[in-house]
């Protein structure tokens, strides 16, 4: 197997609030190698995008780390502070956003915005940014970069922002990319053509993604592995087409029913029945069992077997035979 | 470009700053308010008209050599009694063309107003920044300072600093000094504002993803604040300069009528009306009311333009 870039370590997030410490991100591991995707994926408030920024360091007081371990090519990061820590996640991770309207600074020119980046981190002359920054623009399709360069945000449409996103992303060489949500803001076929790109750049650096979504077309699409997220825990991790078509935990299989699909036909689409617990009230033992059809005594106490060798965290993992799908 | 269809259309030209700037949507409802174009115009003629005094000024006011005291009270566009000489807006009480005078008053004015705004504005957006980027304990101590600052009328605030810096500086600068004290005491009487407006502004803009994305990339807090939040806290900035160097000159008039503003020998158009004041019950009214009515019109105009600024950079009053 190629190196691991980033490894989580049984990963806590928490927040104390006036009705005592919740916990969006309970005890969470993955492991992220060169030249792959990871997808994360989870319905709002599962912890998805928690562990992300989490991972950069850029989480809002009071929520904090409370334990585990972030490793970022064999070096802790999670007990680094300040100026270390400002170098290093600049230099090694790369952060799309979600919303491309806002995360470019609108009153800078995209090559300006390029060329700090890099001179951030790289030791590059003015000219020498410059000149790559046309070719960054260039790599992530935008005609006409060398006059490009010198536009505003606004001067671009959505689809061409968010490729700007990701070139400046790309541009310090970075060893993994975190992608929150980079396509939720774009129209369909924009999108496909965004996660290409994504996936294009990375298999040719070796850049390992982490791809945050609730999108299950764009996990089926781009991603290597998937990990489940459900209330804060991991339900499932494993290849994607495992985790698509052979589903071992009850939430993962309810998420790919409800799915809707073109070929489907009329019939009304699958819901899990329920809602997500708050994350005050997070029941004991497997946090999906009030919800789960497969749930037994069992299910209500001791807390369920972590994830491991391709493993659900389920008591009553579903096998081959029942596969509904 | 090379790759490019042969019949796709062409980029126009890059358009220069300059056409940019005509073209802009700023300039085109300033074309189209009547009011701005005007008060723009007033203010444009005032401001040159005291750069360049020392060339339109008939006399040097300043310069007892050229006064003749056989002129003192001449009233406007009559021939003095003793000496036939004619003076626009007539003389005071020692023979000083009031014109001149206006015209060397002004630029005090306008000096001192220029100079306790962009003090009052370097001040408060600095503090706004911090207070609004930093937060924490640091934020609670300037914003509370602010928030005393502000129950009092500013007027009082500026004579408080005044008086105690008057007190601290030796008799034999005083003078000399007085202008600065006077710059230091209306910017620190006004740099709430500023401080107010940005800090509002910055709490909206850190959270925006282009400023998580500065952090990422590890650039410091300081230049992020720079780089990244404080052009895109501008606008209000702006507009709110323009209001205050209104309320400055006013301000400054105000203390130097007072008789704790601009000294009796570089006299501001507020001194101007406090000496004015003295002759108007004796019938010379000249001496007082073209003063006043030059304070009038430039406070009057940069005012106007502060509000059509006001509403052209607002896009939810357009």
């Amino acid at each position: 197997m190629s190196k691991t870039v980033l490894s989580i370590r049984d990963f806590c997030v928490e927040i104390p609030t006036r009705h005592g410490i919740v916990r969006p991100v309970d005890g969470v591991s993955y492991d992220i190698h060169e030249g792959e995707i990871l997808g994360v994926v989870g319905e709002s408030g599962a912890g998805k995008s928690m562990a992300g920024n989490a991972v950069i360091d850029l989480l809002s007081p009071p929520a904090h780390v409370a334990s585990g371990e972030i490793w970022l090519n064999g070096q802790r990061i999670d007990q680094l502070k300040g100026e270390a820590m400002r170098k290093l996640r600049g230099k090694e991770i790369g952060m799309v956003f979600q919303d491309p309207l806002t995360s470019l600074n609108p009153l800078l020119r995209i090559g300006d915005q390029l060329v700090e980046t890099m001179q951030t981190h790289l030791n590059l002359s003015d000219s020498q940014a410059r000149k790559r920054a046309v070719a960054a623009l260039e790599e992530v399709g935008i005609p006409g970069a060398a006059e490009r360069v010198n536009s505003y945000p606004h001067e671009f449409s959505g689809g061409m922002r968010q490729r700007v996103v990701i070139a400046l992303a790309l541009c310090a060489e970075p060893s993994l990319i975190i992608a929150d949500e980079p396509t939720t803001a774009l129209d369909v076929s924009v999108q496909a053509q965004i996660i290409a790109l994504l996936k294009r750049l990375c298999r040719e650096r070796g850049t390992a993604v982490m791809l945050i979504t609730h999108d299950m077309g764009v996990i089926a699409e781009a991603t290597d592995r998937v990990a489940v997220m459900y209330a804060g825990r991991l339900a499932e991790l494993g290849p994607v087409e495992q985790v698509l078509t052979r589903p071992q935990h009850p939430y993962t299989h309810g998420l790919m029913a409800s799915t809707p699909l073109a070929s489907a036909g009329k019939d009304r689409l699958h819901q899990i029945p329920g809602a997500m617990p708050r994350l005050d009230a997070v029941p004991d033992g497997c946090a999906f069992h009030p919800r789960c059809p497969r749930a037994t005594e069992v299910c209500r106490r001791p807390p369920p077997p972590k994830v491991e060798n391709g493993l659900a965290a389920c008591w009553h993992p579903l096998v081959e035979e029942e596969k509904v799908l | 470009m090379t790759d490019m269809p042969p019949d796709a259309p062409i980029a126009p030209p890059p358009k220069s700053r300059m056409r940019l700037a005509l073209e802009s949507d700023v300039f085109y409802t300033f074309r189209r308010s009547p009011v701005a174009v005007i008060s723009a115009l007033v203010v444009l003629v005032l401001v040159l008209s005291s750069v360049l005094a020392p060339w339109i000024a008939p006399t040097n006011p300043f310069d007892p050599s050229s006064l003749n005291l056989m002129n003192g009270f001449t009233p406007p566009m009559e021939p003095n009694a003793f000496t036939g000489e004619t003076f626009l807006l007539g003389t005071d009480d020692q023979g000083r063309d009031v014109f001149s005078t206006i015209l060397y008053g002004m630029r005090i004015s306008l000096f001192v107003g220029v100079a306790a705004v962009t003090f009052a504005m370097i001040l408060g957006i600095t503090l706004g920044l911090i207070s609004g980027y930093v937060g924490g304990w640091l934020e609670t101590i300037i914003m509370r300072t602010a928030d005393v600052q502000l129950t009092f009328p500013s007027i009082l605030v500026a004579m408080l600093i005044f008086g105690i810096a008057k007190g601290v500086t030796p008799v034999e600068y005083r003078d000399q000094m007085a202008i600065w004290v006077l710059i230091l005491a209306i910017g620190l009487s006004d740099w709430v504002q500023f401080a107010r407006v940005v800090r509002g502004a910055t709490l909206v803009e850190k959270n925006k993803e282009y400023v998580q994305a500065a952090r990422l990339i590890g650039r410091t807090p300081g230049a992020i604040m720079l780089r990244h939040i404080l052009p895109n806290v501008l606008s209000p900035v702006l507009v709110i300069a323009t209001i205050s160097l209104a309320l400055a000159i006013i301000a400054e008039a105000t203390l130097s009528f007072l008789g704790v503003g601009a000294p009796p020998t570089q006299p501001s158009l507020g001194t101007l009306i406090r000496i004015g004041q003295g002759f108007l019950f004796s019938g010379e009214w000249w001496i007082l009311f073209f003063p006043a009515c030059t304070l009038l019109a430039l406070a009057l105009s940069v005012n106007l333009l502060g509000d059509w600024l006001r509403d052209a950079l607002n896009p939810r009053l357009r």
